[in-house]
C-alpha cells in the first residue's frame, strides 16, 4: 500500500465541477463501502453529508442544554440576590417577585444558547485547525470559490492507491490527486 | 430564467439576483470589491469625514468626563437629554440586521441574501454606538461595572427589578449574539477571501480569521444546523430589546410614557428606522462597488414596503396616545398630547407627523418604491424623524409633569450636538472600513441563490436553499 511511495499519503481526492456531480459522487463512494471520507463544497449541497453517511448534528441538544443552564442559573442568581444574599424590600413587594424575573432569565437563556451554539459547532467541527492535508493541494483553493472535491482517507480499510484510483476515475472526475500528509 | 417578468398586475417583477451569474462570477465579484478594486474618491472623502466627526467625539467624550454631565443641557426636570434620545435612536436602527438576517431567515425570504451581511455590521455598529451614550450619561462612567452582578466587597447586587438594568443584559445579550452571528455567518466567506488573495500578509490575517476553514460537508452541516438555531435565538431578541427599552420609559408614571401601546410601537419604530438605514447605506454601496445585479430594485422594494408596514404600525401607536390621552380622562395625560402639538416643542411633534405619518403613505406608489432617488430621499427623512420622535418622549413628557411649578425647558448645547454628530461619523468610519476590509454580501448564501435561481450547473427543481430546509 503506502510503502510504495516515497511519500505517506493521506488520502485520494477526486475533483468535481458541479453539486450534481460530487453529490452523486459521493453516493458511490459510500456506496462502495468507503466510510473514512469527507466531501468539500463552496456552499452547502442539500444531502451531501447525508450522502457520506453523516447523519446527525447533535447542535439541538448542545444549544438547548445551553440555553437551560443560562436561563436556570440566570433565574437562580436573581432569586438567590434578591431572596437570600440581599434582601431589599422596595414598596413591601415579596423579595421573590418572579415577573420582574422574566426578562433577565430570557436574556441570559438567549446568550448562552447562542454561545453554546458558535462554541459547540467549532468544537465539534474541530476548528480552528489552521492546517489540513488538504490545504496541500494546488487546486483546493478553489473549493471556496466554484469547485467540489471528494476525498477517500488512506486510513479507511479499503484504501488502495490502485484500486481507489481507478474506482475515483471512474466517477468522471475532472482529476484524481495524491494528498500527501 | 428570464430577465424580467411581468406579472398579473401588469407591474415588472425585477428578480433578486441578475440572472447569468455563475459560483465564480459571484465570487469574484464580491471579493474583488475588497481584493482588486482600489478605494475610490468617495470612499476616501467619506473617510476624511468620518474621522474628522469621530475626532469630535473624542473630544467631547473627553471634555464630558473631565467636566461632567453638566456640560450637556440635561437638567431638572428633563434629566434624560440628548444622550437618551440618540440612545434609543441607535438602538433602533440597529434592529433591522437582526430582523434581517433572523426573521426572514427563517420565514425563507431568498432576497434577504444579498443585504443580510452589511445589514448585520450596521446592527453592531449602531449598537455600539447606542451603548456609548447610557455609559457617558451614567456621570462616572469609570465605575459602570457597578451596574453588573459581580461578587463585591460591599456584598451588592444590582436593582435586578428595574428595567434599566433588564436593559443592561438586553443591550449585552444582543450585541453579543448579534456579533458571533455575524461572524460565524463570515467564516466561508473568510476562507474565500483568504484563498483568492496572494498577498501573504492579507492571507494570512484571513487565514486566521477563518479558522481553517475548508467546506467539509460534515462542517457544513453542523454550520447550518448552528446557524438556523442562531437565526431562531435572534429572532426573539429582535423584539425583546427594544420592548425593553420601551419598559424603562413604560415602567415610570411620568405621563405620556406610562402606557402598553409602548414595547409593540417601539419594536415597529424600531424596524422602521433600521430598514430606513439600510437604504441609506445600501443605496450609495451598490452605485460605488457596481453592485446592481445583487442588490435589485426588488430589495430597496421590499425594504419599501416594510418602511411602510412598520410605518402604519408606528402611526398606529401615535393614534393610540391621542386616543388613550383621552379616553383615560386623565389631566396629565391628555394635557401632555397637547403640549406636544401646540406647546413650546410643537415644532418637533409637527416633524414626526410629517416624516413619520405623511412620507411613508408615498410608498403606496409603485413607481416610487422603485425609484432609487425618492428612496434614499424618503429614507433620509424617516432617520430623522424618527429620531425626533425620541426627542418628543424623552423631551417633552419630562418638561412638562404634574405640577406647573416644577415645569422647565430643556436646551441641548453644543457638546449634545458633538456628541450626536461624533457617533454618525463613529458608524460611518466602522461601516467604510468594513466595506473594504470584508466582504459586503455573503458569497457563500449568493452561491446557494445561484444555485436555487438556477445559474448552477443545473436547474434545482425548487426554491430550497439548504439552510431553511
Amino acid at each position: 500500500m503506502s510503502e510504495k511511495h516515497k511519500q505517506p499519503l493521506f488520502g485520494l481526492a477526486a475533483e468535481f465541477d458541479s453539486d450534481h456531480a460530487v453529490l452523486e459522487a459521493a453516493l458511490q463512494v459510500h456506496a462502495a463501502g468507503y466510510r473514512r471520507t469527507d466531501a468539500f463544497s463552496p456552499h452547502p449541497v442539500e444531502g451531501l453529508s447525508e450522502a457520506i453517511g453523516f447523519e446527525r448534528t447533535g447542535m439541538g441538544l448542545i444549544v438547548g442544554l445551553g440555553g437551560l443552564f443560562g436561563a436556570v442559573g440566570g433565574y437562580f442568581m436573581l432569586w438567590f440576590a434578591n431572596v437570600i444574599h440581599y434582601r431589599w424590600n422596595i414598596g413591601g413587594r415579596p423579595p421573590h417577585s418572579w415577573p420582574a424575573f422574566i426578562p433577565i432569565t430570557f436574556e441570559l437563556g438567549v446568550l448562552f444558547a447562542a454561545s453554546a451554539a458558535v462554541i459547540g459547532m467549532l468544537a465539534l467541527n474541530k476548528l480552528p485547525m489552521p492546517y489540513h492535508p488538504m490545504f496541500n493541494l494546488p487546486n483546493f483553493s478553489l473549493a471556496s470559490r466554484d469547485k467540489f472535491f471528494i476525498l477517500i482517507e488512506s486510513s479507511d480499510p479499503q484504501f488502495d492507491v490502485e484500486k481507489t484510483r481507478a474506482f475515483l476515475e471512474g466517477l468522471k472526475p475532472l482529476s484524481v490527486m495524491e494528498v500527501p500528509a | 430564467m428570464t430577465d424580467t417578468s411581468i406579472n398579473l398586475a401588469g407591474a415588472v417583477d425585477y428578480p433578486v439576483l441578475t440572472p447569468g451569474h455563475t459560483y465564480a462570477s459571484v465570487t469574484d465579484k464580491i471579493s474583488d470589491v475588497v481584493l482588486r478594486r482600489p478605494p475610490g474618491r468617495l470612499w476616501w472623502f467619506g473617510v476624511v469625514l468620518s474621522v474628522g466627526l469621530s475626532t469630535l467625539l473624542l473630544v467631547a467624550v473627553s471634555y464630558l468626563i473631565v467636566v461632567g454631565v453638566g456640560v450637556w443641557g440635561i437638567d431638572i426636570p428633563v434629566a434624560w437629554g440628548f444622550a437618551i434620545v440618540n440612545f434609543v435612536w441607535w438602538i433602533g436602527i440597529g434592529h433591522a440586521g437582526t430582523f434581517i438576517s433572523a426573521m426572514l431567515l427563517l420565514m425563507r425570504q431568498d432576497w434577504r441574501t444579498s443585504i443580510n451581511r452589511f445589514a448585520e455590521a450596521m446592527t453592531l455598529f449602531a449598537v455600539a454606538c447606542a451603548g456609548m451614550f447610557p455609559f457617558l450619561h451614567l456621570g462616572r462612567p469609570w465605575r459602570f461595572w457597578y451596574i453588573l452582578p459581580y461578587p463585591n466587597v460591599m456584598l451588592l447586587w444590582p436593582q435586578f427589578r428595574s428595567p434599566l438594568v433588564w436593559d443592561v443584559f438586553a443591550v449585552g445579550t444582543y450585541f453579543t449574539v448579534s456579533l458571533i452571528f455575524w461572524y460565524v455567518g463570515m467564516l466561508p466567506d473568510l476562507a474565500t477571501m483568504r484563498d483568492k488573495t496572494t498577498n501573504r500578509l492579507i492571507k494570512l490575517t484571513y487565514g486566521i480569521m477563518a479558522m481553517g476553514w475548508r467546506g467539509s460537508a460534515r462542517h457544513w452541516q453542523r454550520y447550518h444546523s448552528a446557524y438556523l438555531l442562531l437565526g431562531g435565538l435572534a429572532a426573539p431578541l429582535v423584539v425583546s430589546v427594544h420592548s425593553v427599552v420601551a419598559m424603562d420609559f413604560a415602567a415610570g408614571i411620568v405621563p405620556g410614557w406610562h402606557t402598553t401601546i409602548f414595547p409593540p410601537y417601539f419594536v415597529a419604530g424600531a424596524i422602521f428606522s433600521g430598514f430606513a438605514m439600510v437604504l441609506t447605506l445600501g443605496i450609495p454601496m451598490r452605485w460605488a462597488f457596481g453592485l446592481q445585479d445583487f442588490i435589485t430594485i426588488r430589495h430597496i422594494d421590499n425594504c419599501a414596503k416594510l418602511l411602510l408596514v412598520t410605518g402604519l404600525i408606528v402611526f398606529y401607536g401615535y393614534a393610540s396616545e391621542l386616543f388613550m390621552g383621552w379616553y383615560s380622562g386623565d389631566v396629565y395625560e391628555s394635557y401632555i398630547n397637547l403640549d406636544r402639538a401646540f406647546g413650546p416643542y410643537a415644532w418637533s411633534w409637527w416633524t414626526i407627523m410629517f416624516c413619520n405619518v405623511v412620507t411613508p403613505q408615498f410608498l403606496w406608489i409603485r413607481r416610487i418604491r422603485q425609484s432609487v432617488p425618492m428612496m434614499f430621499l424618503i429614507a433620509a427623512i424617516i432617520q430623522i424623524g424618527m429620531w425626533t420622535e425620541r426627542f418628543v418622549i424623552v423631551i417633552t413628557s419630562l418638561h412638562r409633569d404634574f405640577v406647573p411649578s416644577s415645569w422647565g425647558m430643556y436646551y441641548p448645547t453644543f457638546w449634545d450636538y458633538a456628541t450626536l454628530a461624533g457617533t454618525i461619523g463613529f458608524f460611518l468610519l466602522c461601516f467604510l472600513l468594513f466595506a473594504k476590509l470584508l466582504p459586503v454580501i455573503s458569497i457563500s448564501e449568493m452561491r446557494e441563490l445561484v444555485h436555487s435561481t438556477g445559474g448552477g450547473r443545473h436547474q434545482s427543481e425548487s426554491f430550497s436553499p439548504s439552510y431553511v430546509k
